[in-house]
């Protein structure tokens, strides 16, 4: 396992930088789905999906509402096994491995793969606490934490701004500083890849750029996969784009997947221009 | 024109309607009035009653015989205060887990059988959970005990606890619990560092509440902690308690037993009072700093 991920790593920087690459084929397959079907109850969210989420890549899903582009995102971690009558059917191969096989424990896939939700959602707690949370369960104490904090909260880009109010409650915080705390907290338990369920929706304009910003930055050290309602954003920030639609019978299915500048300005299916166009969704 | 008309009738309307307003205002505010006088009346005129025989001895020193004068009632506040102990300390853990499983698995049958069971029991007459407590354990223990009159009282405060932790955990917005677990937390851990600290203020009046309920009952300790009118701590002896003394006291036919039926009306008044009251104001300044 270690030895697979040095030799990962190894290749992964011998990479072009995130943004400069043109064909998937050159990057490394971090995530592979294969023929997903996500069912609630009788319900078929998701059908026959197959993606590919690159290392160290941007990867937007984007479509209109109900598209499931959530309940996908959601998949990635296990979140919807939370869902009462919530079935996968498919494969969902993190590093080659299998999230839903039978002998994985769901707290290891959600170390690996953390996830931001749509509001920020920080505990009740002080910045410091928030932040300490997740390392607090794999038993990181004293010296070693405080580091780990400060990290997370400066690889956040919140540092700056928190740095003399450690012990402060972290609702005293403004939304978008919320949200960076938030993510602070993800990067604490040092995942591998970041989910982003419309991390800006619920943040003003400015807050929604210093968001971006940080993504971009933290797509140097992980795999991001984001799911937006905005299309300047999934074009602004994303390498890879994922356009998903549903169908007369409301389930999900995958329209359209490329690099971000393919999709935007030469998309192939007739749906995908559409939708990019504005001309529904 | 047709407007017009529609105006001049929709004003003789609008007055009908302010005066029906009045009447009926007058009507609730008097009825909310009525509502409140007997609380008033009942405090103080257990207050004025009881307020003469009150004293520092009252609370430190153990009854004494008729016509001997002095004494007081520290043997039942010491019960009650173990009676209450020992329906905490069964009522506590099995509430608070419970209300867990309810809010975490309304939909199961056992989730929907608890919450039948608790409205069931929190209807239940308390004279009756003294009986099942009085089979239970003073049959089999051949006496009367502080252990089954705390168990008695802790079946009454259940449907509290399990009811107040249970509100409590279901207004634990769902965004922290799945914070909790995307950061690759058990569930276990999660119920134990996000939803108890946040549902903590709920349980605290909840318990606060079932301690002010169970305090006063009188009926199921008649035949289960029975009462003494010695010192007593044995959990497994007869115990006294103020409900249970001031019934004594007060079907008694000696004058300054009345008299000091009204203290212990009094006590015991002030404690439940006191108790309710703190809980209320404990939620509002809780609920005050997390809205701030």
């Amino acid at each position: 396992m270690m030895g697979q991920l040095v030799h990962l790593v190894g290749l992964t920087s011998a990479l072009p930088s995130p943004g400069q690459s043109s064909d998937p084929a050159d990057d490394l397959v971090k995530i592979r789905v294969a023929d997903l079907n996500v069912y609630y109850r009788s319900f078929r969210a998701l059908a026959d999906l197959s993606v590919e989420i690159l290392e160290r890549r941007i990867t937007a899903f984007i479509g209109p509402s109900g598209c499931g582009k959530s309940t996908l995102l959601r998949t990635l971690n296990r979140m919807n096994d939370l869902v009462p009558g919530s079935r996968v059917e498919g494969r969902v191969n993190l590093d080659g491995g299998d999230i839903y096989g039978p002998s994985v424990d769901v707290v290891d896939v959600r170390r690996r793969v953390g996830m931001v939700f749509q509001r920020p959602n920080p505990f009740p707690k002080s910045i410091f606490d928030n932040v300490a949370y997740g390392p607090r369960l794999y038993g990181v104490r004293g010296r070693e934490l405080e580091d780990l904090v400060e990290g997370s909260l400066r690889r956040a880009a919140l540092w700056d701004e928190v740095k003399g109010k450690l012990h402060r409650s972290a609702l005293a915080l403004s939304g978008g500083q919320q949200q960076r705390l938030c993510i602070a907290r993800a990067l604490a338990v040092e995942p591998e890849v970041i989910l982003m369920d419309e991390p800006c929706s619920a943040l003003d304009p400015i807050a929604t750029l210093k968001i971006e910003d940080l993504m971009r930055q933290l797509a140097q050290e992980y795999t991001i996969v984001i799911v937006t309602h905005n299309m300047q954003q999934a074009a602004r920030v994303s390498d890879y784009t994922a356009f998903l639609m549903m169908d007369e019978e409301r389930t999900g299915r995958l329209i359209e997947y490329g690099t971000t500048q393919q999709i935007f300005t030469t998309p192939r299916d007739r749906r995908t221009e559409d939708y990019i166009t504005g001309r529904f969704g | 024109m047709s407007r017009s008309t529609r105006w001049r009738s929709g004003s003789v309307r609008y007055a009908w309607r302010k005066l029906t307003n009045a009447g009926m205002l007058s009507l609730t505010g008097l009825a909310a009035f009525l509502a409140v006088v007997p609380l008033v009346w009942i405090v103080v005129y257990i207050a004025s009653q009881g307020a003469r025989f009150v004293s520092a001895d009252f609370f430190t020193k153990l009854p004494t015989p008729v016509g001997v004068p002095g004494g007081g009632i520290a043997n039942a506040l010491g019960g009650t205060a173990i009676l209450v102990g020992i329906a905490c300390t069964i009522s506590i853990p099995i509430g608070v887990l419970t209300a867990f499983y309810v809010a975490d698995k309304p939909d199961t049958p056992l989730g929907l059988a608890v919450r039948f069971g608790t409205d069931v029991l929190s209807g239940v007459p308390s004279i009756v959970v003294g009986i099942f407590a009085y089979t239970v354990v003073v049959l089999p223990m051949k006496r009367f005990s502080a252990l089954s009159g705390g168990l008695a009282l802790a079946i009454i405060m259940l449907p509290t606890v399990i009811r107040a932790t249970e509100e409590m955990l279901k207004l634990v917005p769902n965004d922290l619990r799945e914070a909790s677990l995307a950061l690759g937390a058990p569930e276990w851990k999660t119920s134990l560092a996000v939803m108890l600290p946040a549902a903590l203020n709920g349980v605290i009046t909840g318990v606060m509440l079932g301690v002010a309920r169970v305090a006063g009952e009188t009926a199921p300790l008649l035949f289960t902690s029975f009462g003494n009118p010695f010192w007593s701590t044995r959990l497994d002896q007869p115990i006294a308690s103020l409900p249970h003394t001031l019934f004594v006291y007060a079907i008694s036919p000696y004058k300054d037993w009345h008299a000091k039926a009204w203290a212990t009306a009094l006590v015991l008044m002030a404690l439940v009072l006191s108790l309710n009251i703190i809980a209320r104001a404990w939620t509002m300044i809780r609920q005050a700093r997390l809205g701030g």
